[in-house]
């Protein structure tokens, strides 16, 4: 497991964030102060309507992008003030993403998908299959390795990435609306898995959704309106 | 080498685009294969014309010279031999195939060393048979000429003193050449200048060119102007040259070889380059949420600029090497439908070389944009899809 500094617990320390986009001569603020803490082994939903934040929130956390103002301290790490090639090393090193729309190479097997990230290693070829296919088989698809994305379902396509974004044994996984395209069942199968993936491997989840039912899984939950946090994050029921 | 089924598979995910792809850049690199083969043929004379100059008429290499000049450019200091020829443009049995064939002087084979490959009793007896000839190997096959074998080559601008067009010869020699960019000369024709010359109703004691053999090939350019300064203000004037800008003067009585070889490679390179930036161009534009997941992932922006320009080399390098090949294969078949007209070679390092790096250089620059687009795009708005 990749090792992370952490002040007291807390993994993610986001202080007086701000986001704004210029589009042609007009400003858009998208967020603003937001303060917000995750600890280290959290399970944590992100609510809020549409155009609430959601996203570019969890584009900042994830060092896809930078804010206008603030900082977010990751692992004891300032991302916010790290430059594209370093903060494409600190993605490498310590992020796993997950999209709702799987995003997986459509000309790659689901093997090789997951090896992706392993490429940016020094790990031999050996050992990057080795891994991929554990972690294949941790997500239930050892026997689909060899097919292509477009020859499985949403769920398991949506499984694969969760693989390819463990595979790399990061310290945070930011999940964008992992069921948004996905039916009941297969919805409840990928948050049982990113609920084993936190319990028992002990990893730190912070997952944008608008489904109450998915943000059950989580441990906790803060709810973004207009940019800004509203109220205190709320822990969930014990599951 | 880690990111090379990375590049495989994206350069195969539309299969069909990437097969007509291939099959253009297969199709520019037989071409130009095929072409080179034609510029070396035309430019073979340059490694072998050092010490050898050839004396013609300045007007037109189709203007004969007096053999009266032989003894005044034997007494030229440098000058080591001197032989002659004149073009027969005789034909056998009908107009084509066509092949070459001249009237040449008595020495004429021995002036070109390492040439002619002809065995001491053929050598002999073309020497001693007054309407002997000696043909190329390639010639001797295709028409099924044997030693001993009398053929009649019909004349196309020479009839013979009695009014008649058929010129008969023996064959008393077959040559061949031991080196491969002068298989050409396998298909040659040549006997003596003495009996087309007493045969012949059009001209007398005229020649089409000298051969002059230079004892050092550093004072070319001095026995070239002493040669030519003999006839000076006369009504034959002549123009001393290389054999190989010789050969390009007989060349160019059909066009400027090296200019039209040229020109059509450019056209072609410049169609592919259009063709295959716009493949190039169109399969990244459809992969830019793919590229952004992997630069998600980490992929630095250095790693999928040369990512993309690898797919775009590869696919050149993979068409144009398969392209090289055919050329090479079809030479052959090329040589035998050309009935003698022309000999191409086979395809040399030089042309490898040269073909390999207008492969990697045209996959740069087909890649060149593409590959900025990708490294420059903004994560969060492609993934976006703006």
């Amino acid at each position: 497991m990749n090792t992370t500094n952490t002040t007291n617990g807390t993994l993610i320390e986001i202080r007086d964030l701000a986001k704004t986009y210029t589009r042609g001569k007009q400003h858009v603020p998208v967020l603003q102060g937001v303060n917000l803490d995750v600890a280290a082994g959290d399970f944590f939903a992100l609510m809020g309507p549409s155009g609430s934040g959601k996203t570019t929130l969890l584009n900042l956390i994830g060092g896809l992008d930078t804010p206008s103002a603030g900082s977010i301290v990751i692992g004891g790490q300032r991302v916010d003030r790290l430059g594209g090639a370093a903060l494409a090393r600190w993605r490498a090193a310590h992020v796993g993403f997950v999209f709702q729309f799987y995003n997986l190479l459509p000309m790659l097997s689901a093997q090789k998908n997951v090896e992706l990230p392993l490429l940016l290693t020094k790990l031999s070829a050996g050992e990057r299959r080795k891994r991929a296919a554990i972690a294949l088989q941790l997500v239930g698809l050892a026997d689909r390795a060899s097919h292509k994305p477009s020859e499985l379902s949403g769920g398991q396509q949506q499984r694969v990435a969760i693989a390819r974004a463990f595979v790399t044994d990061p310290t945070l996984l930011v999940c964008d609306e992992p069921t948004g395209d996905l039916d009941r069942a297969s919805a409840e199968e990928v948050l049982t898995l990113l609920q084993r993936l936190n319990r028992e491997h002990g990893k730190t989840i912070v997952m944008v959704t608008h489904d109450p039912r998915a943000a059950e899984h989580a441990t906790h939950t803060v709810h973004l309106d207009k940019g800004e946090l509203v109220g205190a994050a709320r822990a969930a029921r014990p599951a | 080498m880690k990111y090379l089924s990375l590049v495989w598979a994206a350069l195969w995910r539309r299969k069909t685009r990437t097969a007509f792809t291939l099959f253009s850049v297969l199709a520019a690199f037989l071409l130009f294969g095929m072409l080179d083969a034609v510029r070396t043929v035309f430019n073979a004379g340059d490694q072998l014309s050092s010490g050898r100059m050839i004396v013609s008429s300045k007007l037109s290499i189709t203007q004969a010279l007096p053999i009266s000049l032989l003894n005044s450019i034997q007494r030229v200091p440098g000058v080591k031999q001197v032989g002659w020829a004149n073009w027969f443009g005789g034909y056998y049995q009908h107009p084509t195939p066509f092949f070459p064939n001249f009237a040449v002087s008595s020495n004429y084979l021995g002036l070109f060393r390492n040439r002619y490959e002809l065995p001491p009793a053929q050598t002999k007896a073309f020497a001693d048979t007054r309407d002997g000839a000696v043909v190329g190997a390639a010639l001797a096959r295709q028409f099924h000429w044997t030693l001993g074998q009398r053929v009649p080559l019909i004349a196309g601008i020479f009839p013979r003193t009695d009014g008649g067009n058929d010129w008969n010869f023996q064959i008393v020699g077959i040559f061949t050449t031991k080196n491969p960019k002068l298989k050409a000369v396998e298909q040659q024709f040549l006997f003596h200048w003495k009996y087309f010359d007493e045969g012949n109703a059009y001209m007398k004691n005229m020649v089409g060119w000298y051969v002059v053999n230079l004892d050092d090939p550093a004072h070319a350019n001095r026995v070239a102007q002493a040669i030519d300064a003999l006839s000076q203000n006369s009504d034959h004037e002549t123009k001393t040259q290389t054999e190989q800008a010789f050969q390009a003067s007989f060349a160019k009585q059909i066009g400027d070889i090296g200019l039209i070889v040229g020109g059509i490679m450019a056209a072609v390179f410049f169609t592919l380059l259009l063709l295959t930036g716009n493949t190039m161009a169109q399969a990244v534009r459809e992969r830019i949420p793919e590229l952004a997941v992997m630069k998600t992932l980490g992929f630095q922006d250095g790693t999928v600029l040369a990512l993309v320009l690898a797919e775009s080399v590869l696919l050149i390098v993979l068409g144009g090497v398969l392209g090289m090949v055919l050329a090479t294969l079809l030479l052959p078949a090329v040589n035998s439908a050309a009935g003698g007209a022309i000999t191409l070679p086979p395809l040399g390092w030089h042309s490898w070389l040269l073909g390999l790096g207008l492969m990697v250089l045209i996959g740069l620059l087909v890649g060149a944009l593409p590959a900025l687009r990708g490294m420059r795009l903004n994560i969060v708005d492609a993934l976006a899809g703006r």
